[in-house]
C-alpha cells in the first residue's frame, strides 16, 4: 500500500475521490481497513478508508419503524435536478420545507454547540477536548465529515446559512451518499481513492425518507475514528444485529431503526448525553399522546416486570435505585466488532523509512484486525463483551474543558465527570464505558491543549509528527494562552451506555451484583445484601453459632463421660 | 396425684409446630443464602423462596396467635421463677450426677419453667424482631421505601441478620435439649402423636374422665 502516492489538487470537488485519512473527534465517517496483512505485521501508510455505512455490510437491512409518508419524494419535479452539489439539493428541499432550516439550525448536528441548562458550561465539539482524538475546533477540515453541513472547513464557518445545511446525510436511503474532508490534509496522509463513484445528486435527493439507522449509523458508529471506538455500544453490528446483540434493533426482534426510540418533533430529538435523564417519571404515558424522552421507561414504564412472581414485584422495585440499562445490557461490545479502552499519545510518531504505519494486532471477533498502534496515533488497546463499570449517576455530566485547571498530580483527569449519589431520588446505577488515555496538555497552565492535527501545513500532527508545533499552532489559532512547554497526563472519559440491549433471557442474573466480587463492588454507601460487606455481623453471628455449637458438644461430652464414669 | 397419657398437644399445634420447623428451616436457609453465607441455592430463587415462606410462616401466626388466646393456652407461656432454679441446676449439675429432670409436666404447665422462658424469650424477643424487620425489609422490596426512609435498609436488614442467627442459637439449643434424659425419638414423639405422660391430680383426673374423655388415652 502506497501512501505518498501523488497529491491531486484541484480536482472539481473531488466527488469521485474520496480523499480519507483518519480521525474525527466525536464522530468519524472512516472505518477500518480489513487488512489483508498478518495481524502483527506493520502496514505502511496512514490511511484508514474501508466502506462504511450499510454498504459495509452488503445487503441493506430491512429497517422497521419506516414511515409510510404520504409524499413519494421520487415523483416530486422539484427533484429532478440537475444538481452539482449539496447545497443545490438543500435549497430544492428548502422549496417545500421551508421551515425545517429555521428548525435544524437549532440542532447540536449543525450548532456543535451546546449550553448546559444545570451546570452553565459551553459544550459541543466545536469546543469540546476528549480523549481520543482530542479536538475537532481547528480540525473542521477533517472532523466536519461528520458535521450535518456543507463546507465547514474552520471554527468561521457561517452558521446562518440554509443551504450549507445537509439534509441528504439524514434523509437520503439510497447509502450511496458518502461526504469528504472539506479541507486538504498534509500529503502523508491524504490517499486518493479511486472508483468511488461520484453521487448521483438526483437518485438521492428523491430517496429521502424519515432517517434509517444506515444515516445515523454512518457517523455515531465509527465514533473516536473507527468503528465502535468511543462508545462500546455503538457499532455497525448495529447495521444488522442479531437479536442477542439488540433485541430492538435486530430483524428478529423489533426491528428499530434510530429515530424510533430518538423521537422528537421539529428537528429536536431526544437523547443527548450531554445532559441525561436517567429517572424518567413521566413513563409511557397515555396511547398516542407526544413522548420526547428516549429513555426505557418512555415506553416501558418505570414498573416494566411481570407481577406475577417475587421476582418480578423485586425486579419493579430496583428501578427506583438501578438503571434498566444496568441488567439489561450485561456487556458492551457485543457482536465481534471491539471497543477502544485505552490510547497512549506517548508512542505517536515512529516511522519506517520515514513513513507512517500501523500494526494491527487485535484480532476482533468477527475476524477484522484492528490496530494497535498507529503513528498518527500511538498506542490502543480494545476489548470486547467488556463488563461496564457502574456509579450513581443524576445525568448532570460536568466537563473538564480547554480553559480548565487540573491538578495533574491528582490522578487520572476526569474529562468528563459526573454527579449522582445513594438515596437521591433523581439518581440511578448506571452502567458506563470509561476510556483511560495518556494525552498532552499544557504543563505550565495545567490546562488541556487544542492541537492540530490536520492541514496541510508544517505544523499539523498527522504528516509532521511534532506535538510541540501542533499544540503551539493549535492553541495560538484558537487564541488561546499557552505556556509552551507541554506534558502528558493521564485522563479518563465516561460514556453512559445505552445500546445494545439483551434480550430478557440474557438479563443480568441477581448473583451478578448481589454476591462478594459482584459488580457493584466498588459502590459504597449502602446495604446490598449477598455482598459480604457486613462483616462486623458475620464474625459476631460466626462466634455466636459456634460457641453455642461448641456449649452444646461440650455439655454433651460432659454428660457423657459422667454417664460412663457412673456405669463403671 | 397420678401420671397419665393425655393429649398435650392438640392437632393443631402440632401442625402448627411441624409446619413452623419447615418454614423456619426454608426461611434460614434461603436467609442464608440471600445473605451470601452460602451458595447452595441462587439468589433470586432464594428471594422468592425466603418471600414465600415467610408469608405462609405469617399467615400460619395469625392463626396461631387467635388460637393460643382462644384456647387460653397462652397461659402455659407465663413466667415463672418456681422450679426454675431447679430446672438451671439440673442442666448446669445434675445431669452430670445422673440425676432426675426435676420437672414433672402438669396439666396446666406442659413446658418446664426454663422452656417456658425461652419460648417467652423466643415469642416476644426474637420473634418480633424478625417480623418488623423482615416486614419492613419486605415492604422496601415492594416498593414502599419511602415509609422507612429514615431508617433505610441497612440498620433493617441488620437487626434482621441478628434476629436470624439468635434463631439459629434457639434451634441448636432446642435440638440439643431433646437429647437430654430421654432420646430424641421419645422426645420428639408427644409433638407426632401428641400424647405425653403428665402428672395429674385427681381433681384434673376426674374433671379429664367426666368432660373430656378425648384427652385421656387411658
Amino acid at each position: 500500500m502506497m501512501s505518498r502516492m501523488f497529491f491531486l489538487k484541484g480536482m472539481v470537488r473531488r466527488l469521485h475521490l474520496l480523499a480519507t485519512a483518519i480521525c474525527l473527534v466525536g464522530v468519524a465517517v472512516t472505518g477500518i481497513v480489513v487488512a489483508a496483512h498478518a495481524p502483527d505485521e506493520a502496514e505502511l501508510g496512514i490511511s484508514e478508508y474501508t466502506n462504511i455505512g450499510t454498504a459495509a455490510i452488503g445487503e441493506k437491512p430491512a429497517e422497521g419503524g419506516k414511515s409510510s409518508s404520504t409524499a413519494d419524494h421520487s415523483k416530486y419535479k422539484e427533484l429532478e435536478g440537475p444538481f452539482s452539489s449539496g447545497p443545490e439539493v438543500t435549497k430544492a428541499c428548502l422549496e417545500c420545507h421551508n421551515t425545517a432550516g429555521h428548525q435544524f439550525m437549532k440542532n447540536k448536528h449543525w450548532t456543535w454547540s451546546y449550553k448546559h441548562p444545570k451546570t452553565g458550561q459551553a459544550l459541543g465539539k466545536s469546543v469540546l477536548v476528549n480523549n481520543f482524538c482530542t479536538n475537532a475546533k481547528g480540525n473542521e477540515g477533517m472532523c466536519a465529515q461528520c458535521h450535518a453541513g456543507y463546507n465547514m472547513t474552520g471554527p468561521d464557518f457561517d452558521f446562518t446559512k440554509q443551504e450549507n445545511i445537509d439534509c441528504l446525510v439524514c434523509h437520503e436511503s439510497t447509502g450511496t451518499y458518502y461526504k469528504t474532508p472539506t479541507t486538504e490534509g498534509n500529503e502523508a496522509c491524504s490517499i486518493m481513492f479511486e472508483g468511488k463513484s461520484p453521487i448521483d445528486w438526483v437518485k438521492v435527493a428523491k430517496s429521502v425518507e424519515m432517517p434509517q439507522r444506515d444515516n445515523c449509523g454512518k457517523c455515531h458508529f465509527y465514533g473516536g475514528g473507527g468503528d465502535n471506538v468511543k462508545h462500546g455500544d455503538l457499532s455497525s453490528v448495529l447495521f444488522d444485529p442479531p437479536r442477542s446483540v439488540d433485541v430492538h434493533m435486530s430483524e428478529q426482534g423489533e426491528g428499530f431503526s434510530c429515530v424510533t426510540c430518538h423521537v422528537g418533533e421539529g428537528h429536536d430529538w431526544a437523547g443527548s448525553r450531554y445532559e441525561m435523564l436517567v429517572n424518567d417519571t413521566k413513563g409511557p404515558g397515555k396511547p398516542g399522546s407526544k413522548r420526547e424522552v428516549a429513555s426505557c421507561e418512555s415506553c416501558h414504564s418505570d414498573s416494566p416486570h411481570p407481577l406475577d412472581s417475587v421476582n418480578g414485584i423485586k425486579l419493579n422495585s430496583h428501578t427506583q435505585q438501578v438503571a434498566c440499562e444496568t441488567c439489561h445490557i450485561p456487556e458492551i461490545a457485543r457482536g465481534g466488532v471491539a471497543t477502544m479502552v485505552d490510547w497512549d499519545w506517548r508512542t505517536m510518531g515512529k516511522l519506517k523509512n520515514g513513513e507512517g504505519f500501523k500494526l494491527k494486532g487485535y484480532t476482533q471477533g468477527d475476524g477484522h484486525h484492528r490496530a494497535t498502534y498507529k503513528s498518527i496515533k500511538g498506542d490502543f488497546k480494545y476489548e470486547e463483551n467488556l463488563e461496564p463499570m457502574y456509579a450513581l449517576f443524576d445525568g448532570t455530566m460536568n466537563y473538564i474543558t480547554i480553559d480548565t485547571q487540573f491538578d495533574p498530580g491528582k490522578g487520572p483527569v476526569e474529562i468528563n465527570s459526573f454527579s449522582g449519589r445513594y438515596g437521591d431520588e433523581s439518581s440511578r446505577i448506571y452502567p458506563f464505558k470509561r476510556m483511560h488515555t495518556i494525552m498532552p496538555y499544557d504543563k505550565g497552565n495545567n490546562t488541556l491543549v487544542y492541537m492540530q492535527l490536520w492541514g496541510n501545513t508544517d505544523d499539523a500532527l498527522w504528516g509532521n509528527y511534532d506535538f510541540s508545533k501542533a499544540i503551539a499552532a493549535g492553541m495560538k489559532n484558537n487564541g488561546l494562552p499557552y505556556s509552551g512547554e507541554w506534558g502528558f497526563v493521564d485522563t479518563y472519559s465516561y460514556w453512559p451506555v445505552n445500546h445494545m440491549v439483551a434480550p430478557k433471557e440474557d438479563a443480568m442474573a441477581c448473583e451478578e451484583c448481589h454476591s462478594k466480587d459482584g459488580r457493584l463492588q466498588q459502590l459504597s454507601g449502602f446495604y446490598m445484601p449477598g455482598t459480604g460487606r457486613t462483616k462486623m455481623l458475620d464474625i459476631f453471628g460466626l462466634i455466636a453459632v459456634l460457641g453455642t455449637l461448641g456449649g452444646v458438644f461440650g455439655h454433651g461430652a460432659l454428660r457423657a463421660i459422667t454417664a460412663r464414669r457412673r456405669k463403671s | 396425684m397420678s401420671t397419665h397419657s393425655i393429649l398435650v398437644f392438640k392437632r393443631f399445634e402440632r401442625i402448627w409446630h411441624w409446619s413452623q420447623m419447615a418454614l423456619i428451616f426454608a426461611l434460614v436457609f434461603s436467609g442464608f443464602a440471600i445473605h451470601g453465607t452460602h451458595h447452595l441455592i441462587g439468589f433470586g430463587d432464594a428471594v422468592t423462596l425466603h418471600t414465600w415462606a415467610a408469608l405462609l410462616l405469617l399467615a400460619l401466626w395469625l392463626f396461631a396467635i387467635f388460637w393460643l388466646f382462644t384456647t387460653g393456652q397462652w397461659r402455659h407461656y407465663l413466667p415463672t421463677t418456681k422450679n426454675l432454679l431447679q430446672v438451671a441446676r439440673f442442666y448446669a449439675y445434675g445431669i452430670f450426677k445422673g440425676e432426675h429432670h426435676p420437672y414433672r409436666k402438669t396439666y396446666m404447665r406442659k413446658h418446664n419453667p426454663l422452656q417456658a422462658l425461652t419460648y417467652l424469650l423466643v415469642k416476644v424477643v426474637i420473634f418480633p424482631a424478625i417480623w418488623i424487620s423482615g416486614i419492613a425489609y419486605l415492604l422496601i422490596s415492594f416498593g414502599a421505601q419511602d415509609l422507612f426512609g429514615p431508617i433505610g435498609l441497612g440498620p433493617i436488614a441488620v437487626i434482621h441478620t441478628i434476629a436470624a442467627i439468635a434463631i439459629v442459637i434457639f434451634i441448636i439449643a432446642h435440638l440439643y435439649i431433646l437429647t437430654c434424659c430421654a432420646s430424641f425419638v421419645e422426645h420428639v414423639k408427644p409433638m407426632i402423636t401428641g400424647y405425653d405422660e403428665v402428672e395429674l391430680t385427681d381433681e384434673e383426673l376426674a374433671y379429664l374422665r367426666a368432660d373430656e374423655r378425648q384427652v385421656l388415652k387411658d
